[in-house]
């Protein structure tokens, strides 16, 4: 046997395998999420809540407890257990179709209200589980399966940036965005989520980590080419960084 | 305890606190602000949760998240309102999560108006949502009524792990009429352990708890679907509440009417007595399960002839009185809707036709 | 024995209040009693109006269309309620408001000019506890100083406006003995 250091499974997940397609990041979000409930020591005390979309089945992974919403109202239902059960760590998982289109009215709100709970928000500019259809985070020019000449931004309009829409609420918050193209975004993509659920634990704020994606199988390539396709493409679009933090927030009142 | 003059809405709110719920979420509507308005001072006073949601849609979801942790929450709406959260109520139904929802209904379709209908039998009793589920509905006809059925319905919800609609109209929500609070309940939800999303440090355990509806195998699907068939036979067995009214001796008529319109029933009751015409009437205090043989029995009765069903709405809870009856009498509906209110002296002429 | 008493007038009045102490002391006499307000849009400037029913026996129809009385507080209630009235009731008029009369002569009319009474005590905001004392101490409905018991409990702790209705209900008698 080898002595030292052996790469584990976080107590976090489940054994199950995933259903998600190969090449998919849900996977290492997934991971990097557990990775921060087993170090924070928070597994006990922590309700996930499931979107619909791609990760609709994410707590057959996540070993905690979880809710599972209808399409878009996460954000209701989190305030609705952080607010009855504020020493619960409560966190929703969405994607952008979820968050950014039929969830915004209640995303907007429970930012603005300053629900103490952590949104990991997974935009890959597409629907994922109904089968590629464009999404408000949809590239100009992007086809879809509802986008087949291409998204046309006459007609539909420019993508939504939730991370900088979120950002210009006078409520204090923590708004980033980050990426899991590569190791290095990953690593980054990990301390901002530890950052979020401590600030949650201090009891501080909302904090929604945006996380730029890729979803080789709706966007018809194979998963280098995504990952290539969403460097060029979406992060010139969706910039990474922290775009609103409490310290900063607390300055602008 | 004396008795203290209270407005429908705000003796539910209180009755909320005293039946140990201390959970409220809620959108302002007409004509039912008054117990947002209520709880938004008394809820902090008694160390509880008051939110004034975004819409009813969000409203509904916060429901479920504080329902699904295990904690009693409760909200109150109206027609429009419940509509939108219909959505919630299917998905907490099919979660199998205990709620308290209040209808204090106002006339439909669309925008409607404000003043008192019973136009939301059919999406109380038969849905609203999506699905097959059904709730507990309760339909009060005084305001000290209403106190009653919210004390009973957390405990019903509990026990079925099923939302429990009390369903009263706008009249029940404005009016004032002196009231009698019982004492706090003194039980606390039960068993939440067994499936609430409460935490796992909470319950000691190191096994996952979800509260979810989705079953993507149609095995698992129909399994479910029959399981909550089961719970809605239960209550049919247990739950059945109603009030008859002068039906110990003979009558020509039988009238079914519940909440406000049953009280107007009451009145030409009384006048019709005076007269010499005896007409008996059973009350639906829940209206579903709904208290079939109940008004089958009364209607099936050698003396009677016929049955009116009367209500503030254009004819719903008839088409459940004429299932009862399997054709035994003939059953007419009578009603009015919008706010109209039939009076005692339309209810009494009308039973002069038949008799 | 039922009885039924329709306060109108215009929102801001203080209709609904008047309505909710009568009720008050009807309940505190033991009788069933209920109050039903109208709502909606019209309580803000519009009319407004409240029924107040008082029984020796469960209260059957909350919804009255024939009150047995009428406290009017301005005209266009007077015109519209004062025709439903059940013969042998008593009206109030707010006579200060309202310059004519119901026409009815098989009712007991009074006018009592409630909104100056209440000014030359101190307030137009005490108008509506004139017009109910006055009613009252003419109807004999409830007990006058039950009336006045409560009425002195339903503003305790505010300050000024305590005396103010306080003188108000003075008013109402002497109007209704005229």
């Amino acid at each position: 046997m080898a002595k030292g250091k052996t790469f584990q499974k976080p107590e976090a997940l489940t054994d199950n395998h995933t259903h998600y397609c190969p090449g998919c990041t849900h996977g290492v979000i997934h991971r990097l999420v557990a990775e921060c409930i087993d170090e924070l020591g928070i597994r006990g005390r922590t309700v996930g809540i499931a979107p619909v979309g791609c990760a609709v089945l994410a707590y057959n992974y996540f070993n905690c407890d979880f809710q599972e919403a209808a399409h878009g109202r996460a954000p209701a239902m989190a305030t609705g257990i952080k607010r009855v059960r504020p020493d619960l760590m409560v966190f929703t998982y969405q994607g952008d179709g979820d968050l950014a289109s039929i969830g915004m009215s209640e995303i907007i709100h429970a930012a603005n209200r300053g629900e103490k709970f952590t949104t990991i928000f997974v935009n890959n500019a597409v629907y994922g589980m109904t089968g590629g259809q464009m999404a408000p985070t949809t590239m100009p020019g992007q086809r879809t399966t509802t986008s087949p000449l291409g998204r046309n931004t006459d007609e539909t309009g420019m993508p939504v940036r939730m991370a900088e829409l979120l950002s210009s609420l006078v409520t204090t918050g923590y708004i980033t965005r980050q990426a899991v193209l590569k190791p290095k975004y990953i690593n980054r993509a990990k301390k901002a989520i530890k950052q979020a659920f401590t600030y949650q634990m201090e009891g501080r704020c909302f904090s929604l980590v945006e996380v730029i994606s890729t979803c080789p199988t709706n966007w018809g390539m194979t998963p280098l080419d995504a990952i290539r396709w969403a460097e060029d493409t979406l992060l010139p679009y969706y910039k990474l960084g922290d775009y609103k933090t409490p310290e900063q927030s607390s300055g602008n009142e | 305890m004396a008795k203290i003059l209270m407005k429908g809405n705000e003796a539910i709110g209180e009755a909320a606190i005293r039946a140990g719920c201390l959970n409220y979420f809620a959108y302002p509507i007409t004509p039912q602000s008054e117990v947002a308005e209520y709880l938004s001072k008394r809820m902090p006073e008694a160390g509880g949760v008051f939110l004034q949601g975004e819409s009813e849609v969000a409203v509904g979801y916060m429901i479920f998240g504080a329902a699904g942790c295990g904690q009693r929450v409760f909200t109150t709406s109206s027609s429009p309102g419940v509509s939108l959260m219909s959505e919630a109520i299917s998905y907490i139904a099919g979660a199998q999560c205990p709620a308290v929802f209040v209808n204090i209904i106002r006339g439909g379709p669309g925008l409607g108006g404000i003043l008192p209908s019973q136009g939301d039998y059919f999406q109380s009793v038969k849905g609203g949502g999506h699905g097959d589920y059904r709730l507990l509905v309760m339909a009060p006809a005084s305001v000290q009524e209403a106190v009653e059925m919210m004390m009973m319905a957390f405990p019903l919800a509990e026990k079925y792990r099923n939302p429990v609609m009390i369903l009263g109209d706008g009249l029940i929500g404005q009016m004032m009429e002196p009231v009698e609070f019982p004492d706090h309940l003194k039980s606390e939800p039960t068993n939440k352990d067994a499936w609430a999303s409460n935490g796992m440090d909470t319950r000691g355990s190191d096994k996952q708890n979800l509260v979810k509806s989705l079953y993507l195998d149609p095995q698992q699907l129909n399994d479910h679907n029959l399981l909550l068939k089961s719970k809605y036979e239960q209550m049919k067995k247990e739950e059945i509440r109603f009030e008859p009214y002068n039906t110990d001796g003979d009558y020509r008529v039988l009238i079914v009417s519940f909440g406000t319109m049953s009280r107007v029933c009451r009145t030409a009751i009384d006048n019709l007595k005076e007269e010499g015409i005896e007409v008996g009437m059973i009350r639906p205090r829940t209206l579903f399960p709904f208290p079939e043989s109940a008004i089958y029995d009364a209607a099936v009765k050698d003396s009677c002839t016929s049955v009116l069903s009367i209500e503030m709405n254009m004819g719903q809870m008839v088409e459940d009185v004429e299932r009862c009856i399997r054709g035994q009498r003939p059953v007419r509906w009578y009603g009015k809707c919008g706010g109209e209110v039939p009076t005692p002296e339309e209810i009494m002429d009308l039973v002069k036709e038949y008799v | 024995m039922q009885s039924e008493v329709m306060f109108a007038g215009f929102g801001g009045q203080g209709i609904l209040k008047s309505g909710a102490i009568l009720a008050h002391v009807a309940m505190e006499e033991g009788y069933e009693v209920v109050w039903i307000p109208s709502y909606g849009p019209e309580m803000r400037g519009g009319t407004a109006y409240c029924t107040v029913v008082i029984s020796d026996r469960p209260i059957g129809s909350p919804i009255i269309k024939n009150p047995r009385h009428l406290v009017a507080m301005n005209r266009p209630s007077l015109e519209k309620f004062a025709p439903t009235v059940r013969p042998g009731g008593v009206i109030v008029v707010n006579s200060s408001l309202v310059p004519i009369r119901s026409g009815r002569t098989d009712v007991d009319e009074i006018l009592v000019p409630a909104t100056d009474l209440a000014n030359r005590i101190g307030s137009v905001k005490s108008a509506n506890i004139v017009a109910l004392a006055s009613f009252v101490a003419r109807s004999r409905i409830v007990d006058f100083e039950r009336m006045k018991k409560c009425i002195r409990e339903e503003f305790e702790g505010k300050g000024d406006f305590a005396a103010l209705n306080m003188a108000a209900v003075e008013e109402g008698l002497k109007a209704a003995q005229k």
